[in-house]
């Protein structure tokens, strides 16, 4: 007999409820496939996001037995050894329905750090040369592969606490940008990621670098800005 | 927040960060010399005969009592801002008065030890 997995879901909006659902086992089954499985088969009202299911499109993060995930790439043999599964929406957004949240706060936010390339350079002049192993490219390297997935985010007790906080993601998005020696618009940028709701509210707990599916480190990309805006203090560049 | 905030921030996290590097030297020194004086069994007199007219010691706890009268305050203002939810103005007018406080009480100590 195949065995069954206790699956509780979260149903309905942020004063909703888990509800039990009883999903079959099987070989490298997923969080995400055991999600699916209980739309397709149980109850099609279910709500949740998908897209790309390999961990790249950063759209099926959820909270799984208390802990951000991304859902795809996530074994249940991993996370569920006794068998039960507490899926819920990601915690520090707002609750849509069901697993689903709202991420316009979360993506307003990138906007709000200055998230956007600003370059001086037209499409009649050549690529800018950028040595790989030059300091600055190398801090780009590490901080680029972020697929928004919000996981940092929900994870980080400071966006929990003051809600203006910029959080993880868009800070390292800055850090990149505060690195990218093409980029025009240093000063504004420092200016929208120091402060109160920016990389000085960080205390450095670690959580978005302990959970970032992607092993990036948001936390060393905030002490990155921290050290940045506070030389452009200091030299009255800020 | 404004500008000036932000400036002000900046560079109250600068101060904290460069003394907490001075910190770091002044506490293990600190903890040697306690250490020391306790492990020789020295008495009060002995030790007074020792610290007084030492420029050298005279000099390190001086820079030990400046960089905890930047530190400290900085990291209290912070607490009162976060946790209490204190106004910035208010905050910075106490974070002043205490870093006054271990001005005195730490200088009169040094002035205590190697002076009088």
């Amino acid at each position: 007999m195949q065995s069954l997995l206790t699956a509780r879901i979260w149903r309905g909006g942020s004063d909703g409820a888990f509800v039990t659902y009883e999903v079959p086992r099987q070989d490298s089954q997923t969080v995400l496939d055991v999600v699916t499985w209980v739309q397709r088969a149980l109850d099609p009202t279910l709500a949740y996001r998908y897209a790309c299911r390999v961990g790249m499109c950063g759209s099926c993060a959820m909270t799984v037995n208390g802990r951000a995930r991304w859902t795809c790439r996530t074994h249940v043999e991993r996370v569920a050894p006794h068998g039960i599964l507490d899926i819920a929406p990601l915690a520090n957004l707002p609750v849509i329905k069901d697993l689903t949240t709202d991420m316009a706060d979360f993506f307003d936010k990138w906007t709000k750090a200055e998230g956007r390339f600003q370059g001086a350079a037209t499409r009649r002049q050549d690529f800018a040369r950028v040595a790989p192993d030059s300091r600055q490219r190398r801090a780009v390297d590490a901080a680029i592969e972020c697929i928004g997935c919000g996981v940092c985010y929900a994870s980080c007790d400071v966006v929990n606490w003051r809600p203006d906080f910029l959080g993880p993601a868009a800070l390292n998005r800055a850090w990149t940008l505060v690195n990218d020696v093409r980029d025009i618009a240093l000063r504004q940028r420092l200016r929208a990621v120091a402060g109160d709701a920016g990389c000085h509210s960080c205390h450095t707990q670690g959580s978005c670098t302990e959970r970032c599916p992607k092993n990036l480190a948001p936390t060393s990309a905030i002490a990155g800005l921290k050290r940045v805006t506070a030389q452009a203090a200091m030299r009255r560049k800020l | 927040m404004t500008g000036d905030d932000i400036l002000l921030q900046a560079r109250l996290w600068w101060w904290q960060r460069t003394s907490a590097m001075a910190l770091a030297f002044c506490v293990l020194v600190h903890l040697g010399v306690i250490i020391y004086a306790v492990h020789a069994g020295l008495s009060a007199a002995s030790l007074l005969g020792r610290t007084r007219g030492n420029v050298v010691f005279g000099a390190f706890y001086t820079l030990f009592v400046l960089a905890c009268a930047i530190h400290a305050p900085i990291g209290l203002m912070n607490v009162a801002r976060e946790w209490l939810g204190w106004r910035p103005r208010p905050v910075g007018w106490l974070a002043a008065a205490f870093a006054l406080a271990i001005v005195v009480l730490g200088l009169r100590a040094v002035y205590g030890v190697v002076v009088a």
